[in-house]
């Protein structure tokens, strides 16, 4: 390593709930910080220049791109990955969606594509379908298509809003 | 036994339902293990210097200021591996005359395009290694360079490998019928230019490799994103000198394959010949500038071609002649010259006529090595066919799908041989154009468009119907001498609880595969799918076989999964009716239960059989047979390849004043034999569909005349994204396959194959009374612009 980058700093944060120090090297990226120095691999790095969303995480209640934040800047915030989302069962319907629409065919994209999807979701309501589009289109999927991934939100916020019953996911 | 598929409520009905995916329910929760989820004891990090110039003789590597770098340990020059990895020539016996010059993991004294692999630095984190490998000076003498497709032949052009005598690779003339004559004294006649752009497969996950050598057992083991784990242990086997038995490459989750991962990539032989010299697990991951620069480009094609047409418009004639330029290299080892034969073997797919003539013409060019992506030529002889059908309509004022409805193979001439003397065994066109004509309400659309067109807005429909070959014999690698296997196996257990295992030597990228095998494999015994654990992806477990390309997962490996699973049911039943006393024919197995066939009672659960087996085996009589695990392979034999068919349409605006292209709706129906499950099925044409819509809207690499790659990440290289793409309504016909019992052909290429033309020739239809058309793709803004004559030079 250059001097330049071995310069490292320390940082306390939460993640997944859960209290984590840390020391970083100041050039170290949120998302290589979590695959490889806290084990969470659920979030992945594909593009590294923030333009297809399969890194995305939730840092203090956004949706945040891992490959574009640096792990430095995460003293004291609040992060939640995809096995954090998971274990509390807090996206448990839209994981359940996607499962039911096939709205995942590789899976790599998938973990961004929820966090980005539940942070639409949260906003409440019912959004139309090209607002769903619209809300994701920072995240690329390159088997689906999209539209199933579209139905499975579609279907979530019908479902939280109370017009279907859960489980009913348009086939 | 043989399954009753019309029959919706015999028992085990799951080929033809939706069943869930096993593999969702972790990937949903970022419980997916792809290659870089992996880190092993020991483990390094490789990264690779790579050459800025498109041609370059390499003078002399100064490595010492990268060697001080902390974390870097060693650093390998293309000699360094020439000396444990020897060179591969990607050629093939049966494309004739097809020639490329040796290639090695990474350049020798040359290197021959931008981004070919020069120097390797292993350290003991990426980042220690992309730090050192910025610290290599290499001393290039630039060299002169090929770039331009179309003049890569002329005398004036420098000849890119000289040993090699000209820039040309491949040729291939097939001709049948008397094409001039024809084209002489015809009614009409029409031409045009295509173009479709040099596209890239972009997988989320890079490519991705990690090879563990253990010289102790002298194995090595290489965890790979992949599509041909066996293809792979023979190329590692062959180029480092291990017996094949000792290589073993495992294949856990693939983050998209689409053709790109098909493929010997010399950066990843040259991980494996680095884990092999320093006896520990070094990871190579690609980052997305290296995706762009040496993962397979495809589609770079410039075909003129003609078609005559009759004053009823029959199609008398279709004449083309296909250029692509393949880079530097043919791709080891199926070779870059496909693409161009398919161009050859596919114009002309779906209709009915005598004359035909195609040649195509591969070249050399200092550009990133092309090769075989997803619907491998098929988007190109789609373009260029419904092009011609649709312009040979307008010129004698014919609908589209009247001219259609004339020309294509009327549905019960099969079997049939084409011009291209492609041999069809069973196809659909008619009725799925009923179909696909009744599902968009056609004429309705039409009285849309001429709404909007009295509006001033500009709306088009386009139609273009194909053929996607599928279920590929030998005939496509193997007579050429590639040890890629066309055969596939499946191995099918039953465990002591009753529980099935089923091994299969296809592999699963995320379409489906390990689903599909479960329901069949399911059905087959006669236990429910959750009762089938499938794995794949491992070549030291799984049955022998080619893996994941050309649709081929469902049709061959399905047809092996059903097999070996009737044949266990067989050699269940046989042990049930000896521990019963009754006799085998009388019995079935239901839902985990043998059963009385005809009366549907329980005799006896699976899980208290295979007790009885694995534990208490001295109850049972002398000499029974008590192997609860069968193997079958499958290979198809009566046709070279399984044609499907199909048909797109796509509905879209052109705004004449931004040259913009809205995409309204998409529709597809097509026909890919037995449909063993329906969600799965749909969804791979959706996505097939979506990378078609890129193609002929976004997708296209740009090289400057220096053969430098311009738009090398996702910013410059534009995908399709949700915001940007249509729903789709996909409708199917089934016509199964009299070749295997299960029936199927692939489903995975269709969408791509022919959505780009649909949405080229709906553009024209939109254009057309404005005297503007345009064929070269992917259809910008300008490229509309300038067809409209709204911008010049």
């Amino acid at each position: 390593m250059t001097r330049i980058f071995a310069d490292q700093i320390d940082v306390e944060l939460t993640v997944n709930g859960e209290p984590v120090e840390a020391r970083v090297p100041v050039g170290q990226h949120v998302i290589d910080f979590l695959r490889q120095n806290l084990g969470l691999t659920g979030a992945h790095a594909s593009c590294e220049h923030g333009v297809c969303g399969a890194c995305t995480i939730r840092v203090d209640g956004s949706s945040v791109r891992g490959c574009l934040m640096l792990a430095a800047q995460l003293d004291g915030a609040d992060v939640w990955t995809i096995e954090g989302l998971s274990d509390s069962d807090s996206i448990r319907d839209l994981q359940e969606a996607f499962i039911a629409r096939n709205a995942l065919q590789c899976g790599f994209c998938t973990p961004g594509m929820l966090v980005a999807a539940e942070e639409l979701l949260a906003q409440g309501g019912v959004p139309e379908r090209t607002a769903i589009r619209e809300h994701l289109s920072g995240n690329y999927c390159r088997c689906t298509g999209y539209e199933a991934i579209v139905d499975a939100v579609e279907t979530v916020a019908r479902q939280r809003a109370g017009q279907v019953q859960s489980g009913k996911v348009r086939a | 036994m043989t399954i009753q598929f019309g029959n919706p409520d015999r028992p085990n009905s799951y080929i033809g339902k939706t069943v869930p995916r096993p593999n969702a329910g972790r990937l949903v929760e970022g419980r997916g293990k792809y290659v870089d989820d992996i880190t092993l004891p020991r483990m390094l990090h490789v990264a690779f210097v790579r050459s800025p110039f498109a041609h370059a003789k390499i003078l002399g590597i100064d490595a010492e200021e990268a060697k001080s770098v902390k974390g870097v340990l060693r650093i390998f020059t293309g000699a360094d591996l020439a000396e444990i990895c020897t060179p591969w020539v990607a050629v093939l016996e049966h494309l004739k005359g097809l020639k490329s010059p040796p290639e090695y993991p990474m350049a020798l004294d040359r290197a021959c395009w931008v981004g070919e692999p020069v120097v390797a630095v292993v350290a003991t984190s990426r980042s220690a290694a992309e730090d050192g490998a910025a610290l290599v000076e290499v001393d290039y003498d630039p060299l002169p360079i090929v770039t331009d497709m179309m003049s890569a032949l002329d005398a004036t052009t420098p000849v890119l490998h000289t040993e090699l005598g000209d820039n040309l690779a491949f040729q291939r003339l097939h001709e049948e019928g008397d094409v001039d004559s024809v084209f002489q004294t015809a009614h009409k006649v029409v031409s045009a230019h295509f173009k479709t752009g040099r596209h890239t497969g972009v997988t989320p996950e890079p490519r991705s490799i990690l090879v563990d050598w253990n010289p102790a057992e002298r194995q090595m083991t290489a965890y790979h994103a992949t599509q041909a784990p066996h293809m792979m242990q023979t190329a590692l086997a062959e180029h480092l000198d291990i017996p094949e038995s000792r290589v073993r490459v495992i294949c856990g989750d693939v983050g998209g394959s689409y053709g790109i991962k098909v493929h010997v990539y010399p950066d990843e032989v040259a991980t494996a010949a680095i884990a092999k010299i320093m006896a520990r697990p070094v990871k190579f991951i690609a980052d997305r500038l290296e995706s762009f620069t040496t993962d397979i480009h495809a589609r770079d094609h410039e075909i003129e071609a003609r078609i005559a047409v009759d004053a009823e418009g029959k199609i008398l004639a279709i004449d083309v002649d296909d250029w692509t330029a393949i880079g530097a290299y043919s791709v080891y080892p199926r070779t870059s010259a496909i693409e161009g034969n398919q161009v050859v073997n596919l114009c002309g797919g779906p209709y009915d006529f005598a004359n035909y003539r195609a040649k195509t013409t591969v070249v050399f060019q200092n550009k990133t090595p092309t090769c075989q992506y997803r619907a491998v030529g098929h988007p190109i002889a789609v373009t260029v066919t419904e092009g011609l059908v649709d312009m040979a309509a307008a010129a004698l004022g014919m609908d589209p799908v009247e001219i259609r409805r004339r020309n294509m193979y009327a549905d019960d001439v099969y079997p049939v041989t084409s011009p291209a003397k492609m041999r069809f065994e069973g196809l659909s066109h008619h009725q799925s154009m009923d179909k696909l004509v009744a599902l968009m309400d056609y004429d309705a659309l039409r009285a849309d468009q001429a709404e909007a067109r009295a509006r001033g807005v500009h709306r088009g429909i386009g139609i273009a119907s194909f053929i996607e070959l599928t279920n590929p014999s030998p005939f496509m690698y193997g007579i050429g001498g590639a040890r890629i296997s066309a055969q596939d196996g499946c191995t099918v257990r039953m465990d002591p609880d009753g529980s099935i295992v089923a091994l299969s030597g296809v592999t699963e990228q995320g379409q489906g595969t390990e689903a599909m095998l479960s329901q069949i494999v399911a059905e087959g015994v006669g236990v429910h799918p959750e009762n089938v654990r499938v794995i794949t992806g491992d070549t030291q477990v799984t049955p022998y076989g080619g893996g994941t390309w050309a649709s081929r997962g469902a049709g061959i490996g399905g047809e092996a999964a059903l097999r070996s699973a009737q044949a266990l049911r067989d050699s269940i039943l046989e042990v049930a009716a000896a521990m019963l006393q009754a006799d085998q024919a009388s019995l079935d197995i239901r839902d985990g239960q043998v059963v009385d066939t005809d009366t549907g009672a329980q005799r006896m659960p699976l899980e208290e059989l295979g007790r009885i087996v694995y534990f208490r085996g001295d109850t049972l009589p002398d000499g029974l047979p008590r192997e609860l695990v069968q193997t079958r392979h499958y290979i198809t034999s009566e046709y070279p390849f399984a044609f499907t068919n199909g048909v797109q349409a796509s509905y879209l605006e052109v705004d004449t004043e931004t040259g913009i292209v809205t995409l309204l709706k998409h529709w597809c129906v097509e026909d890919c034999g037995r449909i063993i499950n329906p969600q799965l099925v749909d969804e791979q044409i959706r996505g097939g569909i979506v990378q078609g819509l890129g193609g002929a809207l976004f997708e296209e690499i740009h090289y400057d005349s220096e053969g430098q790659l311009l738009n090398g990440s996702m910013a410059d290289y534009l995908v399709p994204m949700a915001g940007e793409m249509p729903d789709m309504i996909v409708g199917h016909v089934e016509t199964p396959t009299k070749e295997s019992a299960l029936g199927a052909k692939g489903a995975g290429e269709a969408g791509t194959a022919g959505a780009p033309a649909a949405v080229m020739n709906a553009i024209n239809d939109a254009l057309r009374p404005l005297g503007a058309q345009v064929t070269e793709m992917p259809f910008t803004p300008e490229r509309i612009l300038r067809a409209l004559g709204s911008i010049e030079d």
